[in-house]
C-alpha cells in the first residue's frame, strides 16, 4: 500500500443492518474525499449492491460468517472491497438483467448496478475463500467543484 | 428515511401513496404486505405514488417487478406515478421503463385504466 493511501477496514455481520451500516460509512468517507452529490449516491448505492450481495449470494444469510469491507483513498480513487466468505462466483456467468427475458426477475440488478456507477469492478477470488467485489471511483479533479460535485446532473456510464 | 405507504380510493382504482426508501429490508417488506392486502381484497387495479420516494436499492426494483406481476397475473394492472429523478433514471438504466407503465398525471394515470 503506497504511503499516502488511507485505508479503513471493518468486519460486518451477516445481517440486514450491515447494508445500511456499510453504505452510511462510505458515504462519510466519499464526502470528506470530495465527491459530489450525484457520485456519492452513486458510491453509497454501489457499496449497499456489494453489501447485500455479499449478505444474500455469498454467505447464504449465516450470520456465523463474516462480511468485509475495506476503503482506501489514493491520491487519484477511492477504492472500496467487499469480501466474503461464500463460495465465490464466475462473474462471467452472472445472467445479464436488460436481456428481455430477464426484465421481470425479481433479482440479480446488483452487479449491473454496481457496473454503472463505479468507474472501474471486478470480481476475485477472495482472501476469506469467497468473493471479493473491488470497485472504484475516481477522485473529482477539484475538490471545489470541477468533477462530481454539486449534484451534476449527468447520466450514470453503463457497464461493459 | 422508513417506508411509509397508505392507499385511497379513486373509484374502482387504488392509490398507493408511498414516501421513503423501497431498500432491502423493511421498506421492501412493507411494499409487498401494502399489495397483498390489496390483491386480499380484489383491488386489482393500482397506482403507486413514488412521488416521496427518494431512494430505491436492487431489492426495491425487484419488489416493484414482483408486485407488478402479482397484480398482472390476478388480472389487474400496477401504474406508476410521479417518479422522483433518481427512480426514474433507475428505471430507465434497468429498462423497466418498458415494462411499467409511468405516468406524472394522476388524472391521466387513473384514465389509463379505460
Amino acid at each position: 500500500m503506497a504511503p499516502d493511501t488511507k485505508h479503513l477496514e471493518v468486519t460486518l455481520e451477516t445481517q440486514v443492518e450491515s447494508v445500511n451500516l456499510a453504505e452510511e460509512m462510505c458515504l462519510r468517507v466519499a464526502e470528506a474525499a470530495g465527491f459530489g452529490e450525484d457520485d456519492c449516491y452513486r458510491i453509497g448505492m454501489s457499496v449497499r449492491e456489494g453489501v447485500i450481495n455479499a449478505f444474500h449470494y455469498g454467505n447464504q444469510e449465516r450470520p456465523e460468517k463474516k462480511i468485509h469491507l475495506v476503503v482506501e483513498l489514493t491520491p487519484e480513487k477511492m477504492i472500496i472491497h467487499v469480501l466474503d466468505e461464500g463460495q465465490g462466483f464466475d462473474l462471467s456467468r452472472v445472467p445479464d438483467p436488460l436481456a428481455q427475458e430477464n426484465l421481470l426477475s425479481t433479482s440479480g440488478r446488483g452487479i449491473f448496478l454496481m457496473r454503472a456507477f463505479m468507474d472501474e469492478f471486478d470480481v476475485v477470488p477472495g482472501r476469506t475463500g469467497g468473493a471479493e467485489i473491488i470497485m472504484s471511483k475516481k477522485l473529482p479533479l477539484n475538490p471545489s467543484g470541477a468533477n462530481g460535485q454539486g449534484g451534476q446532473d449527468t447520466a450514470p456510464q453503463q457497464g461493459a | 428515511m422508513e417506508l411509509r405507504a397508505t392507499y385511497r380510493d379513486a373509484g374502482l382504482i387504488t392509490v398507493v401513496d408511498i414516501g421513503g426508501r423501497i431498500t432491502l429490508g423493511e421498506g421492501s417488506a412493507l411494499l409487498r404486505k401494502t399489495v397483498r392486502e390489496l390483491l386480499l381484497e380484489n383491488r386489482t387495479k393500482i397506482v403507486l405514488n413514488l412521488a416521496d420516494v427518494n431512494y430505491i436499492d436492487s431489492s426495491g426494483i425487484g419488489e416493484l417487478v414482483s408486485a407488478f406481476t402479482a397484480v398482472k397475473n390476478r388480472g389487474g394492472d400496477m401504474k406508476l406515478l410521479h417518479l422522483t429523478k433518481k427512480v426514474h433514471d433507475l428505471l430507465q438504466l434497468t429498462k423497466l421503463f418498458t415494462v411499467f407503465d409511468v405516468y406524472s398525471d394522476e388524472h391521466t394515470a387513473l384514465a389509463s385504466f379505460g
